[in-house]
């Protein structure tokens, strides 16, 4: 460590002495810094992104408090032979909720994704961010790798089935989130090139067959990203919006709190899911790269964690964890600035509101224990 | 067959594991690096187009209409200006939800500012707007509803007396078909109008000068940034901070000084109250529109506070036609008006000389025709010259000079006073009259038979009766060019201008037109001496025009509504008053400096010389009488009036 040459310092006592809680936590030191570095500054950004809204913050810190409690109890309790049990538990308790809210959907009206439990309303779509992978992993962890066909068939059909409910729900964001962190699994496993090669084609297919099937408003999003302009006031005013927020900010942004895109509210669902044009604007560039290096470290640092895994389960959940991570940043962020499509998916770490902030901590918890509850062997 | 059982190899599992773990490191960092080039492309190559875009979502310009131009007359005094109406204006978000609405809307209607049957297209009105925008619900207050509005006022949430300005008259209906009106913009104005140059503006000028200087009179708008928000809300801080926003001030219009004497204008509209007609007064040597009246008129304020449906069906069907331009529009057989015209004729083509005398037996007849034109003396003037047959008003001695020039000479010559021909006065609506030719018959009747020119209908347009029609405009710009002998200008009623902000008036050129030279000055002095005559003992105008200090030329004229068939006699007491003669007087003053020539016309008024002259001679000492003073020296140096 480089600070030990600074000693005898405080700094280096106060460092230790959280390097030593960190540990005792089963937290990973540089992973959970740089989260907490991207955590305090969303709440910058929501005091502002909100329009100065107090309750909202407060409600924004509700949620990292629950999350970071899931994260904290995920590390250091849940070992990686409870994951293990757990995943299929997970996954089956999942679909079922799927099911639950695909009924109560019915009764109500519209889209229905969210359930209420008393204290908080959760999606259980969340839930299977983390159970479809975990569900992969847990499948192949018996099983030499790479995958055979008939495995990749059956991760496939794992996959498919929370994939098309959530897709129904309508969701399109979360199922193509979800679709690929199972994907990722499958990738990470090893699923060879000339399949990879093959399938291309397959899913482009089912692609176009799957255009015959969306509801109309999805269809609208493509049809819109692909050429914001032809609806400047309907279904492409969103992109057209955070990108003048984005391109307004320049260099050096406009000054935090004085976004007039953001503050004067041109900028749709500025404090969640568009919250990265809210930056681009009030911090212009330069913090937004920082931003960027910063999830690739986390990224970065989740995959070398994974790495260390010593078991399928562990290095396949970690992977898919880590890259899944990547996934919401890279869609997040591309849907802001305009070069992918419209999906809801927030910001990691960032966006006010919803169980994603619980999510993400929760799969970093898991990370970090599968990690941390290695057995010290061999090395 | 053998199934081969595979074991598991961890290193080889981890291997796998690594190398797609790098493969994703490295495709990570790639579309990342897409993230922030694409970031790069906005924020930095594109700043100037997006920044730009920003600017035009989060400032709205909000216009600042300017204030209208005044118009003076010639002596300053002020006949249109933009005076503080009061209204009440009502913000639905201070209000509050729909039941205090509903509450507020019968409060006001209990307290008698608002009428029952106007709440619901009130309410439609406030509901149309956004709820933070200020609604008037009810114009132009008077001093009595304000002081009730007051009383009531604590009562009242969201509900406010505002203040704009609007155009007001002060003289009300005296001259307002020289002046015109203004009223609220219609979809017809919009066709033709710079939009942009009227956001803010309510009312546009209609007819009259208020029409015709339109573009002068505006103004130019001015604007004022306002920061608003999606919603389009005007809001006062964006976040945290306070921009800094333009305004830029509106110009005001250019104020107009009228030829107008209010003075002239006035006797006229007084000598005018009750009676259908039109008075005209110009100066002979520059043109200049010194009276334009045409009565009955209507108040122009009406239409700048804005008319019911009601109010304007019943002025637009009114059988006296307040709305008509009636010096203007009004095309009329002038009569003997035209008389002084044709003589002069006569002279410049040589058909008559001066002193021959003429024998009026009462009537007269085409060689070889049984058809009688009578005159109106049925006894006859007797031996008449040119200058009796003026002062006399002989119509035997004029049907022979028709007979004796021909209608196309007649035409010609008549031409040249603008008869047929628009006056070119700077104010829209005029109508050119008609001054028949065997031409303009070739081409006013399809059949063959129609077209032919018959010489009776020469005679008849010897005295201006026939196809001939005048409007009073006409009559007037042509006896103005006997008044000046023969030095013809374009009558206008703008003779100056005055930019806003400016104190130097931009004095507007006369504009000359082709003056008549082939009329020697002996030939000018009978004609004026004729018409001098016809005022003066034994004159068919003596007894309006008995005592003046100074001497009038003019010449009366009676017009034919009711055409009297062959034989019959013309009994005024039998017919309707709408069916009697239309009265003419047209005449300058002083005969030997004409300073002032006026033409008066009056709907059905029988005599020219009882009805019309009286008016031509208010109007004249109005103007010429020194003992009343123009009410106000000269325009005020700046036209700061509100």
């Amino acid at each position: 460590m480089i600070l030990d040459e600074f000693s005898p310092s405080r700094t280096r006592r106060t460092f230790t002495a959280g390097g030593r809680t960190l540990r005792a936590l089963g937290l990973d030191g540089p992973l959970t810094g740089v989260l907490a570095i991207i955590v305090c500054f969303g709440i910058l950004v929501v005091y502002s992104a909100s329009g100065q809204n107090l309750k909202m913050v407060e409600h924004h810190l509700m949620n990292i408090a629950i999350a970071v409690t899931a994260m904290v109890t995920l590390a250091k309790f849940a070992t990686p032979r409870y994951l293990r049990l757990f995943a299929p538990i997970a996954y089956v308790l999942g679909v079922l909720l799927l099911i639950v809210v695909d009924v109560t959907g019915h009764v109500g009206k519209g889209a229905q994704r969210w359930l209420d439990i008393g204290f908080m309303r959760f999606q259980p779509s969340e839930i299977m961010k983390l159970a479809v992978p975990m569900i992969c992993a847990w499948y192949m962890h018996e099983r030499p790798l790479p995958p055979t066909f008939r495995d990749l068939v059956v991760m496939g059909i794992m996959i498919a089935i929370p994939t098309a409910m959530i897709a129904k729900q309508p969701d399109l964001g979360t199922a193509l989130l979800i679709a690929a962190s199972g994907l990722i699994v499958m990738l990470l496993a090893g699923m060879q090139l000339r399949i990879i090669v093959v399938a291309i084609p397959l899913v482009g297919g089912a692609a176009m067959a799957a255009w015959h099937f969306i509801h109309d408003y999805q269809r609208q999003r493509i049809l819109t990203f692909l050429n914001p302009e032809n609806d400047p006031l309907g279904a492409g005013y969103h992109i057209i919006q955070s990108q003048i927020a984005i391109g307004h900010g320049g260099l050096f942004g406009r000054g935090y709190m004085n976004g007039s895109q953001a503050q004067l509210e041109f900028l749709p669902e500025r404090s969640t899911d568009f919250i990265f044009a809210v930056i681009g604007e009030e911090f212009g560039l330069l913090p937004c790269l920082v931003l960027l290096v910063l999830y690739g470290v986390v990224i970065g640092r989740a995959l070398y964690l994974a790495m260390q895994g010593q078991d399928t389960f562990a290095r396949l959940t970690g992977g898919a964890i880590a890259l899944s991570f990547f996934v919401y940043v890279f869609v997040n962020s591309g849907m802001v600035s305009g070069i992918l499509p419209v999906v809801g998916v927030p910001l990691p770490m960032i966006s006010y509101g919803g169980t994603s902030m619980v999510t993400l901590l929760a799969g970093f918890g898991i990370l970090m224990s599968l990690h941390s509850h290695r057995k010290l062997i061999g090395s | 067959m053998v199934r081969r059982v595979r074991i598991k190899d961890h290193w080889g599992e981890q291997r796998i594991f690594w190398i797609r773990s790098v493969i994703a490191v490295v495709l990570v960092s790639l579309l990342l690096l897409t993230v922030a080039a694409r970031l790069f492309y906005l924020q930095v190559l594109r700043h100037d187009y997006y920044a730009e875009l920003s600017e035009g979502n989060r400032v709205r310009t909000d216009p600042i209409p300017p204030s209208r131009g005044l118009i003076f007359d010639r002596h300053g005094v002020v006949l249109a200006e933009n005076k503080p109406a009061f209204q009440i204006e009502l913000v639905r978000e201070q209000v509050g939800g729909p039941a205090e609405l509903e509450a507020t809307l019968a409060r006001l209607v209990a307290i008698g500012l608002l009428d029952a049957e106007d709440t619901n297209s009130v309410k439609r009105t406030i509901l149309s707007h956004h709820v933070y925008e200020s609604v008037p619900i009810k114009l132009q207050l008077n001093d009595e509803e304000m002081a009730r509005f007051a009383v009531h006022r604590y009562e009242f949430t969201g509900v406010d007396i505002r203040t704009r300005l609007s155009r007001h008259y002060p003289f009300g209906p005296i001259a307002v078909h020289a002046l015109g009106y203004v009223a609220a913009i219609s979809e017809q104005d919009l066709k033709h109008i710079d939009s942009a140059a009227y956001a803010g503006t309510t009312l546009i000028g209609k007819l009259g000068v208020e029409g015709a200087y339109e573009n002068l009179l505006h103004g130019t708008p001015g604007y004022r940034e306002v920061l608003v928000n999606a919603a389009g809300r005007p809001v006062e801080r964006q976040g945290a901070y306070t921009p800094k926003l333009n305004v830029r001030q509106p110009v005001a219009g250019a104020d107009l000084i009228l030829s107008i004497d209010m003075r002239v204008q006035r006797a006229a509209e007084d000598a005018l109250i009750g009676k259908r007609g039109a008075a005209i007064a110009i100066d002979p040597h520059t043109g200049d529109v010194l009276a334009l009246v045409s009565t009955p008129g209507f108040d122009p304020n009406a239409f700048a506070r804005g008319l019911t449906t009601k109010q304007y069906d019943a002025l637009q069907n009114d059988i006296d036609k307040p709305l008509i331009n009636r010096a203007l529009r009004g095309a009329y057989p002038p009569g003997s008006t035209v008389k002084p015209f044709y003589a002069m004729a006569a002279l410049k083509y040589g058909v008559m000389t001066p002193e021959q005398t003429l024998f009026c037996p009462g009537h007269f007849s085409l060689p070889g025709s049984r058809n009688v034109f009578r005159d109106w003396k049925p006894k006859g003037h007797g031996l008449v010259s040119m200058r009796h047959a003026i002062m006399q008003s002989c119509d035997v001695y004029f049907y022979t000079v028709a007979s004796k020039l021909g209608i196309d000479r007649m035409h010609d010559f008549m031409s040249i006073f603008g008869f047929g021909d628009l006056t070119g006065i700077d104010i829209p609506g005029e109508k050119p009259g008609l001054m028949p030719s065997t031409d303009w018959k070739r081409h006013a009747y399809k059949r063959a038979a129609e077209q032919v020119w018959f010489p009776g209908e020469t005679i008849s347009v010897g005295i201006g009766q026939g196809y001939m029609l005048a409007t009073p405009m006409q009559l007037a710009h042509a006896v103005s060019a006997i008044a000046s002998r023969g030095a013809i200008f374009k009558p206008r009623l703008v003779s100056a201008v005055r930019p806003a902000g400016s104190s130097t008036l931009n004095t507007r050129p006369v504009e000359p037109e082709p003056s008549l030279n082939s009329v020697t000055p002996d030939q000018w002095e009978v004609i004026v001496e004729g018409m001098e005559l016809a005022t003066g003992p034994g004159g068919t105008a003596s007894v309006a025009t008995a005592g003046t200090p100074y001497k009038i030329a003019g010449k009366t004229g009676s017009a034919q509504v009711f055409t009297i068939a062959q034989g019959e006699k013309y009994h005024e007491k039998d017919l309707a008053e709408r069916l009697l003669d239309h009265a003419l007087f047209i005449s300058f003053a002083p005969a030997d400096d004409p300073k002032l020539a006026v033409a008066v016309f009056v709907e059905n008024g029988k005599h020219g010389g009882s009805t019309a002259a009286p008016i031509a001679r208010k109007m004249f000492d109005a103007y010429l009488l020194p003992d009343k003073p123009p009410a106000a020296d000269k325009v005020p140096a700046l036209g700061k009036v509100l």
